[in-house]
Order: structure tokens, then sequence, then C-alpha cells
């Protein structure tokens, strides 16, 4: 599914920093990461995750090493910093409240709610 | 993966690379990426060449990433020169091991300079202080050419040579009315000149030897006005330094003046020397040249301001007050012009056509000329009227050097405008001509307190 890209730009950040949570990983098992998890229905542009990485990079959200992959060539791996975990945290509660509220107004408006998985 | 493939990626790669906002490691990076999502797509039943195209889809529009990119690490489209390099490039040693050399030459200079401020009087000094500076770039330049001891032999003669003849000439001096003495007009232009000869030497050193090479002498030309640029900054700065410690110092109470003329002059312009000519070599491919962009700036300028010249010389008093001074701004003028034809050509593609800035130079050559004549009818006149002078000789004999580079260069350019001629005449013909510039600056130090009697 087509997801508007001010949606992806927002949720992009708590989404990368969940899954870093879940241990170190690099670019493209993150991506893979939020296919799985999203059940195939969200479609990033694979190559704008890397200028995200660079920017949690820059803030401290993430730190970055240089290793190999399985065919020997360099990879680059993240892993969260506690800052990251903070972060995290202060995002989860942000959007905790957002999604309280949209459910409320789906309900009013007498629709379902969005995603049927989540009922 | 299929040889194909690997093709594909590669030239993904090169496409990738030329965006300025991606360095190497991202491109690592996002190759990695390209790579996995082609085998997952390959273990999930497409062909190779179909996956790589899902990948390449997928990664994006690269427009947008490389603005993505940008936005994040704004630095990287400001190309930034790395004097000493990161550890594990295997530059570091070299590049330090360069540095030290230059410190200590510099160092060197500002102890022999030193040693000239304290022992000798005034005119001695200036006469002497180019023995000193243009040296230390020089044997710098001709230790990292490596050149041979037969060329660095004959440098060095030819260098002690022109010191003997500028310390042991008898010049005359010219008493001044209040007591004290001036150098007279041959003194004052071996001075002038003496540099220009040892710059040639220079030249000589920078080819490492091969000053035959058209290709050296326009690196050289190249490398020149670098230097000067680099100085010219490197001056400002320590102009702001220094005018802001005599504030304090002099708020504190104390003089700055003694120390600086003591000290901070005599090391600090050897210093400025050598580490703008060390950063002219190091930065030399790696950040655009200065001098040619400033060019495009000026030659336009220069056109108007050669128009208005000529419409005040032809408009104004008949030249009543005409003296050599009208002479030598003339020379000043020529040797702007040939600046801005020699850096704009320094930085030409000899590939490329002619263009609307080939045109705005010829312009500028037949104002210059045009402008040269009006002053050179007039001086002509006076100068058979009153007699050769040391000074209306030299400015003179620089003039008619002058004029003969332009004209001819402005012919060449007209060829080359007009497509009966190739830019590579133009260029060829600044290489070949430089020589003179450096022949009759020798001239000048050499035989003219002779001619004139030392007056």
């Amino acid at each position: 599914m087509r997801i508007d890209k001010d949606l992806v730009a927002a949720s992009a950040t708590p989404l990368v920093l969940g899954i870093l949570s879940e241990g170190e990983s690099y670019g493209y098992a993150i991506g893979k990461r939020v296919a799985e998890l999203s059940g195939g229905r969200m479609e990033w542009t694979d190559g704008m995750l890397y200028p995200l990485l660079h920017r949690l990079e820059r803030l401290g959200h993430v730190e970055a090493s240089w290793g190999r992959s399985e065919t020997g060539r360099r990879r680059k791996h993240y892993a969260i910093t506690d800052t990251g975990r903070q972060a995290l945290a202060e995002r989860q509660r942000q959007w905790q409240v957002v999604a309280d509220t949209l459910d409320n107004v789906w309900r009013s408006f007498g629709t379902p709610p969005v995603a049927e998985g989540l009922a | 993966m299929s040889v194909d493939l690997e093709a594909q990626i590669d030239q993904w790669r090169g496409f990738v690379a030329r965006r300025p906002a991606m360095t190497t490691d991202d491109i690592v990076e996002m190759e990695d990426h390209l790579r996995n999502q082609i085998a997952d797509l390959a273990a999930g039943g497409l062909a190779e060449d179909e996956a790589f195209l899902v990948a390449v889809k997928r990664m994006g529009n690269l427009d947008d990433v490389s603005r993505e990119f940008a936005r994040e690490h704004s630095e990287r489209l400001w190309r930034q020169l790395v004097l000493i390099p990161e550890p594990g490039t295997g530059v570091v040693g070299s590049r330090w091991r360069d540095l030290g050399l230059v410190i200590g030459v510099a160092l060197l200079a500002g102890i022999a300079l030193k040693i000239l401020v304290e022992s000798l009087d005034e005119f001695a000094l200036i006469r002497n202080v180019a023995f000193v500076l243009v040296p230390a770039v020089a044997g710098w330049l001709a230790y990292k050419r490596r050149v041979s001891w037969r060329v660095a032999a004959v440098l060095t003669a030819v260098a002690a040579a022109l010191v003997l003849v500028v310390n042991l000439y008898p010049f005359e001096m010219v008493p001044l009315p209040g007591g004290g003495e001036d150098p007279g007009m041959t003194a004052v232009l071996v001075v002038i000149h003496t540099p220009v000869v040892l710059w040639m030497l220079t030249a000589v050193a920078y080819a490492g030897g091969d000053w035959r090479s058209h290709g050296r002498r326009m690196d050289f030309v190249r490398f020149t006005g670098e230097l000067a640029m680099y100085l010219a900054l490197i001056q400002a700065g320590a102009g702001v330094l220094i005018g802001l410690s005599v504030g304090v110092w002099n708020l504190a109470g104390f003089d700055l003046e003694p120390y600086l003329e003591n000290w901070i002059l005599p090391f600090g312009i050897p210093g400025a020397i050598m580490v703008a000519a060390w950063l002219v070599e190091v930065k030399m491919n790696v950040v655009e040249n200065i001098a040619p962009v400033l060019t495009k700036v000026f030659t336009p300028l220069a056109l108007v301001m050669l128009v208005a010249m000529f419409a005040v010389m032809v408009l104004g008093d008949s030249f009543d007050a005409v003296d050599r001074n009208l002479l030598i701004l003339m020379d000043a003028v020529l040797i702007l012009v040939v600046a801005l034809l020699l850096y704009s050509i320094s930085a030409h593609n000899p590939m490329e056509p002619a263009g609307v800035f080939d045109w705005l130079q010829l312009g500028l050559v037949v104002a210059a000329l045009a402008v040269d004549a009006i002053a050179l009818s007039a001086m002509l006149t006076r100068i058979a009227e009153f007699g050769w002078t040391a000074n209306k000789t030299a400015a003179l004999g620089l003039n008619l050097i002058l004029l003969a580079h332009l004209a001819w260069t402005g012919w060449l350019t007209l060829g080359f405008v007009r497509r009966t001629g190739t830019f590579h005449d133009v260029e060829r013909w600044q290489t070949r001509y430089l020589p003179v510039y450096g022949l009759w600056a020798a001239v000048v130090v050499v035989a003219f307190p002779l001619i004139f009697s030392f007056a």
C-alpha cells in the first residue's frame, strides 16, 4: 500500500529505533524488518533509509561501526544508544497519544478502526 | 553473480558516485543494500536483470535520495582541502614530512633574514631581501622536483653572480636636502628587477630543470598566480592578527612595533611565502584555482576601465604634464591586461571552441593597445626632447615588450575566434614569450647600471 510520505517521514524514526532496540542491524535488514512488521504493507523508498540513519547517527541516537557481510563486503552496522532509547520512549508516548486520539475519531466517525489486524 | 550483473552494478555505482553529497562509504552502504535486494529477489524467482531493475527502482529516485543526503551532510557540497589526512590512508607520514620540511626551510630563511636585518643598512637590506625569500622557495621546489645537480649548480651560480652584481656595483646615491641619501635611478631599477630574474630561475627549479617544456611553463604560471592569491589571503589574515595585537598591547601599555620589525616580520614573511607555496602544491588538483575565477570577474570590468581611460585620454588636455609616471602607469595597465589574459588562458580548456569570453578578451587587448598607443605617442615626443634616462628607458622597454606580447596575442585570438587558428597557438605564444620578461629584467639588472653609469 502506498503511504503518504509525511506519514512515512514521521513514523520512520521510531520504527528504525524500535527495530534497532531489538539488536544491532544494518540497512537492508532494517528495511526487511519493516516489511515483515507491516506484513508487507509499508513500502519505503529504500534509498531514503540511509540519510535517516546518518541523521540518527549525528544526533547520537545510534552508533555506527563497519563490519563485514557473509560475502566479505564492507557493511555498516548500527546499534541504538542510551539517548536513542530515551528518544524512542519519548516518541512511543507521543505516538500512543496520536493513535488513541485517532482511534476515538474513527469510533465517533462510525467507521471501523483502520487496521483490521490490530483491532 | 553474473558478469553482466556486475557490469550493471558498476554502472549504477558510477552514476551514484557523481553526486557530490555522497561519499564512497555511502555508496558502499547502498551497494550492499542493492546486492542483498537483488539476491533476495532472485531467490524469489526473478531473473537477475529483472531483480536488478526492481532493486534499483526500490532504491528510489537518485536525485531525491542525494538531495536528502545533501540536507543531512551539507558540508559535503563544499570541497574541503584535507591538509593532514586521516590516519590509515597511507599519506599521513609523507604529508607531515612535507610540512616539516616547509617549516624548516621557512625557519632557515627567517634566520637568514634576521641576520640581514641586524647587519645591513636599509638600502642594502632592500637590495638583498629577494636573495633570501626567492631562493627559499626555489630551493624547496628544486628538492621536491629532484632537480639534477648540474641544474642546481647552474641556478646557484647565476643567483650568486646576481648577488655580486647587486652588491658590488658602485651605485650613486642621491643626497637628500634634509640630510641622508636616497638610492639613485639605476639602483631602484635593480631592486625592482632582481626578483623577476630570480623568479625565472625559480621557474627552472619548478620545472625540474625541464624549462623548455611549454606545459611546465604554464604550470609555473598557474603556480605563481595561486601563490599570489594565497599570499594575499595570508597577508590579510596576518594583518587582522597584528592589528588586534597592537590594539590590546597598546591598552596594556606595551609597544608591539619593535617586536614587529625585529622578529615578527623577518620570520613571518618567509613563513607566509613558504606556507603559501606548500598550500598551492598540496591543493593543486583538489581545489579550484582562484586566479582564473577572478580573471573571469575582472575581464569585463577591465574592459570598461580601458574604454573609459581611452575616452579620458582623447578628451583630456594634451598631456602637458606628461612625465615618466604616465609610462609607468601604462606599464601597470598592460601588466594587468597580460595577467588577465594569461590566467584565463591557463584555465581554458584547449578543446573548447571560441565563445563570448574570447571575444571579450580580444576587446580587452584591442582597448589596451589603443590606450597604450596614445600614451606612447605622447611619451616618445617627450623623450626625444629631454633625452634618455635609465627610468624612461626601462619603462619604455617594458612597454614595448608588453606591447609585442599583447599585439601578437590579439592577432592569434582573432584567428581563434574566427576559427582560422587554434587555441593551442594562443597558449603556445604565451609560454614561448614568457622568458623575454626574465631576460629583459636581467638586462636591466646587469647592463643598465653600466650603461647609465650607476646614476
